[in-house]
């Protein structure tokens, strides 16, 4: 399973990461049982930290769905572009791909496409360890309910930033990428200085699309 | 456990999976080339030169600096595990210096 290799260094940065958002919700009173529950139905480190922020007695159920909703609009665009790129999956596994969709499984599945089709087991070869770790880490976090250290005291926040950037490279292809990814940079860090919230993504892929879609040139294509 | 607690979670969990799937039908039955083409192969790298923007331009020299380290390594094309380790190390040793 070569998707199992490439994904353990996610794995090992999951850890700390999941540890503490179980902790923060053993913290607002989440009780362990809703946290596995919130880790397998939601699965999305970044709603989910941000719900246990805004989490309170009573619980805000309509904010917490629209909070959810905002801050996962990227996935869209995740999937709408990994959607070129799922033929050789029995289409009956679609919805089981989109449950697994998070910013590091995507990233890899898109790096995979590069070089050869995407195919179920290498999918779940990347997933499987991905979610088994979220599930188990936050579970155990919830349990404890006292944090274990900050991930950034080594450097492991840094992991994910780290691997974005590895995959970034292999899309480089040529001058129109530089204009793609200084178009996005820019304006997702504009965006992200002045609105509180993630639209920075939202925008800044959007923003290189709309690039790319205005300098097209039909002789670079032939 | 409480009813509201459950309720949040699946009203969370639903709006997570519908922005999951909904990607996979927007393009379905389409015939994309030229323009709208160069535009969605422009998302994977926009979308994850966005996910780092505010990390690698918005955070401090070591985040900065550590990022270049990464991309050099990147671009050399070392293993995946190795590059994300160049950059672990990179960033723990430049926030050391920077501290």
């Amino acid at each position: 399973m070569t998707g199992a290799a490439e994904v353990a260094p996610v794995v090992v940065a999951y850890i700390p990461i999941g540890l503490l958002w179980g902790t923060l919700a053993a913290a607002k009173g989440i009780a362990p049982l809703e946290a596995v529950m919130m880790s397998v139905i939601v699965f999305a480190g970044s709603a989910q930290f941000v719900a246990v922020d805004m989490w309170r007695d009573p619980v805000p159920v309509l904010l917490l769905t629209f909070t959810a909703l905002i801050i996962n609009v990227r996935h869209v665009l995740m999937s709408a572009s990994l959607s070129r790129h799922i033929e050789a999956i029995p289409r009956a596994w679609h919805p089981l791909v989109a449950y697994f969709l998070v910013d590091e499984s995507w990233a890899l599945a898109e790096r995979r496409a590069l070089s050869s089709p995407l195919t179920l087991p290498y999918y779940l070869g990347i997933t499987l360890p991905l979610a088994a770790t979220w599930w188990i880490t936050t579970c155990i976090g919830a349990m404890l309910g006292r944090a274990l250290g900050d991930p950034s005291a080594i450097g492991l926040d840094f992991a994910f930033s780290a691997m974005f950037i590895a995959i970034l490279m292999g899309f480089w292809k040529g001058p129109s990428t530089a204009g793609v990814l200084a178009a996005s940079g820019a304006v997702a860090a504009a965006t992200h200085l002045a609105f509180a919230g993630p639209w920075y993504i939202v925008a800044g892929g959007l923003a290189g699309a709309l690039y790319a879609y205005a300098t097209w040139r039909a002789e670079e294509a032939a | 456990m409480n009813t509201s607690a459950v309720l949040a979670i699946l009203g969370m969990g639903i709006a997570t999976y519908l922005t999951r799937l909904s990607g996979f039908y927007l393009l379905r039955g389409l015939n994309v080339s030229g323009r709208s083409k160069a535009a969605l192969d422009a998302l994977p790298p926009a979308v994850l030169m966005a996910v780092i923007a505010p990390v690698i331009l918005t955070t401090g020299w070591a985040e900065s600096i550590a990022a270049a380290i990464t991309a050099v390594a990147a671009f050399f094309r070392l293993p995946l595990t190795v590059t994300i380790i160049v950059g672990i190390v990179s960033v723990v040793a430049l926030r050391w210096i920077f501290a």
